[in-house]
């Protein structure tokens, strides 16, 4: 008998928490993956934050740590500079990051920091329920912004990809989306990318991926899918923002993105 | 062992690299800013690292992450930086991390001032921020005890799992005095940490974490971590007594403000009255039963401090008001002066009849 589908060693024997139709469950398998296919498991230490995927430690099979909100990428930072031969990650969702822990990431991408982030954007707060999130988009109903959001009251969205590429610190910065197998198959690439940046040393390193929230949303999980693809990659476009790997590796996703 | 001229700040440094502290996060403010300094020079000598942090809170969580990883590891800030700590030091009691935090106070409230203040205080000894917890205060008062201290207050974290915070203030960290180093290197080996994250290697994977969502669990977990602090109280509190074996008015202070109201006593029994100083080195756990010998022949008590009244409340408490309790303090790194408190005893002995 041949085993063609498997749990990965990196995901624990649990059921998630999470809604139906949320992606939360495809991208912590993507990353389990990637664990798995580097066979850094044993070495790996990660990171979770707050939002929706508060609870990862008890999906990921590694040795893990629960930041306080938005700290994240500090916690990460203090883990990395104890154990530099070791794999960190961080698993941040967009509140997290891009609002309360804006400084947090700014400056351990400046830093350079060897630790690599798994930046969910669903454009929402989930876990606390639906309220407006610094990515949710110019129209987009959140509990509290329940007219949609007013740019000129509630300003503009964040692109955090775009904003942290500028910065010399990163060494691999991307965003993909996992609404479609096609995109799924793209999502894996770069978060092996991101890690691989990180066993290279060569600095810090991002995937944002783009996520949907049907819950929040109001919406099916299919609808939700296409609604993502409609409405957040106009405006959060995918592909790799900045790389320092080796021209192959950035050339081998730029030609499937 | 030769004696060195230093600057409490950087004594304090120094003393914590040869307590085996290899990693060090922290940010930029007045009066402590030679520890950073020191040790942005001094940890890279020995292997460790020092890293500047964007914030206060960047840094209390790189404290956390690195505790969390088995290092020993220390911040440290000044009043109003300590304040933006308290989110990541309540994570870190919860969590069960050891580290040292050291706050070398300053006048508040707000931006306060840069002058010296202990104004700090229920801060430090009632908790600090959210939730129910204790760290373990030391209280130096000469930048010769800081010395001593420091290997003590790191042996301390790891042992019970807990902050501990060195309570000082900007005269000692900017002081200058002769210290004298132990001869002894840094320990070589430290305290095993199996519950540390390393990577899960041939073991099930290790967490560290302060969410308990279950209620059961979370009083359960503030039940433990109360047993701890009855451990603390039990076992590991320490104080200095000064001439009150016979003493009739007991003066009470900490830090920089027990050196003044020592100076007081000296003049007081120079002219005759019975007077002593009882000094809590420990500020939580208080040295309860030590302060109740302290004051056993005391009819009044005086409070010394630079702030308007925090200290006094807990020394009223542990001596179970069966004593009047006075206080005297000055604020906003206005300093009390021996003479001023010496006024204090004057008048104290005057209207309440001790000898």
């Amino acid at each position: 008998m041949i085993t063609v589908f498997k749990r990965p060693e990196a995901l624990t024997l649990s059921n998630t928490h999470y809604c139906p139709g949320c992606t939360h469950g495809i991208i912590h398998r993507l990353v389990a993956e990637v664990i798995d296919e580097l066979g850094v498991r044993e070495e790996t230490i990660g990171i979770a934050s707050v939002g929706c995927s508060v609870l990862a430690y008890n999906y990921f099979n590694v040795d893990m740590q629960q930041a306080a909100h938005g700290r994240a990428p500090a916690v990460a930072t203090g883990v990395k500079r104890v154990h530099p031969d070791k794999i960190v990650f961080t698993y941040q969702g967009d509140g997290d990051l891009a609002a309360i822990g804006t400084a947090e990431i700014i400056h351990a991408a400046a830093r350079g920091e060897r630790f690599t982030t798994i930046f969910v954007n669903n454009a929402i707060y989930g876990m606390t329920g639906g309220q407006m999130a610094p990515t949710t988009l110019p129209g987009q109903e959140a509990t509290t912004a329940p007219k949609g959001r007013d740019p000129l009251v509630q300003g503009y969205p964040i692109r955090m990809s775009e904003i942290l590429a500028t910065l010399d610190g990163p060494a691999f910065i991307a965003r993909v989306s996992v609404h479609n197998p096609q995109e799924v198959a793209k999502a894996k690439k770069a978060i092996r990318q991101a890690f691989e940046a990180q066993i290279a040393g060569k600095g810090f390193a991002l995937v944002e991926v783009l996520s949907s929230c049907p819950t929040n949303w109001g919406f099916t999980p299919v609808e939700a899918l296409k609604w993502l693809e409609n409405n957040m990659i106009p405006y959060y476009p995918l592909g790799v923002k900045k790389s320092i790997m080796n021209a192959e590796d950035s050339q081998n996703l730029a030609e499937e993105g | 062992m030769t004696k060195v001229l230093m600057k409490g700040n950087e004594a304090l440094a120094e003393a914590a690299v040869r307590a085996g502290c290899r990693y060090f996060f922290g940010y930029p403010i007045t009066p402590q800013n030679e520890i950073p300094q020191y040790l942005a020079w001094r940890l890279p000598e020995e292997g460790g690292v020092f890293i500047q942090a964007e914030s206060e809170i960047a840094a209390i969580n790189m404290v956390y992450g690195a505790a969390g990883a088995g290092a020993r590891v220390m911040t440290s800030s000044s009043s109003l930086g300590i304040s933006l700590k308290q989110e990541g030091i309540s994570y870190i009691a919860c969590a069960e991390l050891p580290c040292v935090i050291v706050n070398m106070q300053r006048g508040g409230p707000g931006l306060g001032g840069i002058q010296p203040g202990q104004a700090d205080y229920f801060q430090a000894v009632k908790g600090g921020g959210h939730g129910d917890y204790h760290l373990l205060v030391l209280a130096p008062a000469t930048i010769q005890e800081i010395v001593d201290l420091m290997g003590k207050a790191f042996d301390l974290a790891d042992e019970y799992r807990n902050p501990v915070m060195i309570l000082g203030d900007g005269i000692l960290g900017q002081m200058m005095e002769a210290v004298e180093f132990p001869d002894q290197e840094a320990p070589t080996v430290l305290p095993q940490k199996p519950w540390a994250t390393t990577g899960a290697k041939g073991r099930a994977p290790n967490l560290i974490n302060s969410l308990y969502l279950d209620p059961e669990k979370l009083e359960q977990h503030n039940y433990h971590l109360q047993d701890k602090y009855q451990k603390m109280i039990e076992k590991e509190t320490l104080a200095e007594s000064y001439l009150t074996e016979d003493a009739e008015i007991v003066l009470v202070g900490y830090g920089s403000s027990a050196r003044i109201a020592k100076a007081a006593v000296d003049q007081a029994r120079k002219m005759g009255i019975k007077a002593g100083l009882f000094r809590p080195i420990t500020l939580y756990p208080f040295p309860h039963q030590e302060i109740q010998a302290a004051c056993q022949h005391a009819k009044q008590v005086l409070t010394v401090e630079m702030s308007l009244g925090q200290l006094v409340e807990d020394v009223r408490y542990h001596l179970e008001f069966r004593i009047p309790v006075h206080f005297y303090g000055r604020v906003g790194g206005m300093i009390p002066t021996p003479r001023e408190v010496w006024r204090v005893i004057e008048d104290l002995v005057k209207e309440g009849g001790a000898s």
